[in-house]
């Protein structure tokens, strides 16, 4: 019997190309690199990912599928695209002074933030399940080494542990509701599920308890209540550029495809999935703020405020259609540059290797380091939800999606939530510009690549936050699939 | 007929499945575990699946597992008190209490399924006309030619990852 290869069509994999050859690159690229070069590696890196955005940028407009549906071109895949090209550019700069720069394993560090970035790709633009399954792996993955980087710390070992163990038992839920979806439907490719739902058909109860696993399986990547046990811990042990990492990218990556799946290829059964997130979405913002109100590590205090913003996300994705979706998107970029900015500024104020981790840590820096101060409390003040920043507007856009979707309460309890955010999000900025340091600390100058993370990110926050439309208008064009 | 063999070979997979958990000897959950795959692995067989069946045991209970014992005997993993002998009852019985659940709800939805299943065109006949193995071959790079090169990196990824965290410093 002979075998007809399939024709591939590269056009879907063409950004993703770009990235996976950069991740190979910086692999044997350290081999031969004299140990005084070693910078010339993030920069590969940040080269494979400003290609990968010419190219989604060349190909936007375009819809096609490759062999099999396994991966798909259209407008929300290569918008994703450059959120993750985004949050892994500024990952990358935030890296770059924090790794100690004669660090043995720069070339694997580097590699496996692309690889992971590649992961984020394909669970974005998978169209078949088994796709977006083997995305979130290598994302997962790449992941779980990195939290464990630090070899000598113990946090640091044991945060990659604890996301390890928890991560593989996520996944099994994940295949396992996969398995059950295939079982009902007979397929995993997301567009024949919507075929075969669509003569309207009551669903079985086998596609329901699927569906049901596959959401505790995303409802452990954004970490969602009451799956987020493992988040605090991972985040504060991880070294703090892989936290940033991860806080921003995990959960675009986690919602693209929960938008993917949910509202692209199950919209039939909004009913039935939509009460269950609906108090995924309650608890997780709830429980992600009032424990942030009192924790003293801003590391953990972000941790459980990245549990507070996946509950605003829920709240969007329980409203579901066009503005639902709209919303995710924009908040998905409001949210990587308020996040990494906030990273940003920890790392460049380090002094020494001695990373101020405690709130107590910034008494003073307002009138010390007046520029990255600010940029600070333009970043807690977007994170808070206040205007006029990008935080502001994605809040705006999901709760204007909610009561849209005529979920008035949802809308309610997440502005209640956000007023209670305010307190914790502003305790360091009052901390740094209203008391005096306990110890004098000596001023070291800051990382330049963190200060141009910083930058990029204090400018994003400020551009989309006065100026929003042409982002939102971007993101619409993204959904427009979606209908309605 | 097919009951006859699929209940003592699923009671077989979770009783040692069970065990591996259960046991207080690191080396004797190993060896549970090698049961549990070579019961799964006769219920592969009890669904046609010839080549899945033979590489579970030769990958699964052969080599990983063998390497698993290895570095359980060179470590000398120390002797843990199962879970129930650990003064935290409450949690355990909290995690009873919600694997219970689990069940109820698969059972709910196995007793409703009142579409059984859909037929797939890869029947017992087509399989076995044009052959287990190479079905599978032929499927890996065809149909799933993207996900098969998926894992080529993702395998890429597990060993830098094992590379960088297992090298000294």
């Amino acid at each position: 019997m002979d075998l007809v290869l399939p024709r591939i069509d590269w056009a879907p994999l063409a950004a993703m190309l770009p990235v996976a050859f950069g991740g190979l690159a910086a692999l044997v690229g350290d081999l031969f690199l004299p140990a005084g070069r070693k910078r010339f590696i993030p920069a590969l890196g940040l080269a494979s990912l400003a290609l990968s955005i010419l190219v989604s940028i060349g190909l936007w407009g375009t819809v096609r599928f490759s062999v099999n549906d396994a991966v798909v071109l259209d407008r929300f895949a290569l918008f994703s695209y450059l959120v993750f090209a985004l949050v892994s550019i500024l990952s990358i700069l935030l890296s770059m002074d924090y790794l100690d720069a004669s660090a043995p394993d720069q070339g694997e560090y580097y590699s496996l933030v692309l690889f992971s970035t590649l992961g984020m790709m394909l669970m974005a633009a998978g169209g078949d399940l088994i796709v977006i399954f083997l995305g979130l792996e290598m994302l997962s993955l790449a992941l779980y080494t990195l939290c464990g980087f630090r070899k000598a710390e113990l946090r640091s070992n044991e945060a990659a542990l604890k996301y390890l163990l928890l991560g593989a038992f996520a996944s099994s839920f994940f295949l396992y509701g996969i398995a059950l979806i295939y079982g009902a439907t007979g397929t995993t490719v997301l567009r024949r599920i919507v075929a075969f739902l669509a003569d309207g058909r009551p669903p079985s109860t086998l596609l329901l308890v699927g569906t049901g696993l596959l959401l505790v399986g995303f409802g452990f990547k954004v970490a969602s209540v009451p799956f987020h046990m493992w988040t605090p811990d991972v985040y504060e042990g991880a070294p703090t550029s892989v936290t940033a990492f991860m806080i921003a990218g995990t959960k675009a990556a986690a919602f693209a495809a929960l938008v993917r799946v949910f509202l692209m290829a199950l919209p039939t059964l909004q009913v039935q999935w939509s009460a269950p997130i609906w108090v995924l979405a309650v608890l997780t913002m709830t429980l992600g703020n009032l424990v942030a109100l009192v924790q003293n590590n801003i590391k953990r205090m972000l941790a459980y405020s990245s549990i507070a913003h996946a509950g605003y996300l829920l709240v969007a994705l329980v409203a579901g259609g066009s503005p639902g979706a709209t919303s995710i998107l924009f908040y998905l970029v409001a949210y990587a540059l308020m996040n990494l900015g906030a990273f940003a500024v920890i790392i460049a104020l380090q002094a020494r290797g001695q990373e101020l981790l405690s709130v107590a840590d910034y008494a003073g820096l307002g009138f010390r380091r007046p520029v990255l101060s600010a940029c600070m409390a333009l970043f807690m003040f977007s994170l808070a939800g206040l205007p006029p920043t990008a935080g502001f507007m994605g809040k705006l856009f999901i709760f204007s999606a909610a009561v849209e979707g005529h979920y008035h309460e949802l809308a309610v309890i997440g502005v209640l939530n956000s007023v209670v955010s305010v307190y914790f999000y502003l305790r360091p900025v009052v901390v740094m510009y209203m008391n005096e340091p306990a110890i004098e600390r000596p001023l070291v100058p800051s990382s330049a690549a963190a200060i141009w993370a910083v930058a990029l990110s204090a400018l994003g926050t400020l551009q989309f936050g006065l100026f929003p439309g042409r982002l939102l208008d971007l993101a619409r064009q993204s959904v427009a699939a979606l209908g309605g | 007929m097919e009951w006859l063999l699929f209940v003592p070979l699923a009671a077989l997979a979770l009783g040692t499945a069970a065990f591996v958990i259960l046991l207080r000897n690191p080396i004797y959950c190993a060896l549970a575990l090698v049961g549990t795959f070579f019961a799964l692995s006769g219920l592969y067989l009890l669904l046609q699946a010839e080549f899945v069946a033979v590489v579970q045991v030769i990958i699964y209970a052969g080599a990983i597992m063998v390497l698993f014992l290895f570095v359980i005997m060179l470590l000398d993993v120390g002797h843990e008190p199962p879970p129930w002998l650990r003064r935290d009852r409450p949690r355990l019985l909290l995690g009873l209490g919600l694997v219970a659940l689990l069940v109820l709800e698969l059972a709910v939805a196995i007793g409703s399924w009142i579409a059984p299943g859909i037929r797939g065109p890869y029947t017992s006949d087509y399989v076995n006309a044009v052959g287990n193995t190479q079905l599978i071959g032929r499927l890996l790079f065809t149909e799933f030619l993207i996900p098969f090169e998926i894992t080529s990196i993702i395998l890429l990824i597990a060993i830098v990852g094992a590379m960088v965290l297992a090298r000294r410093q």
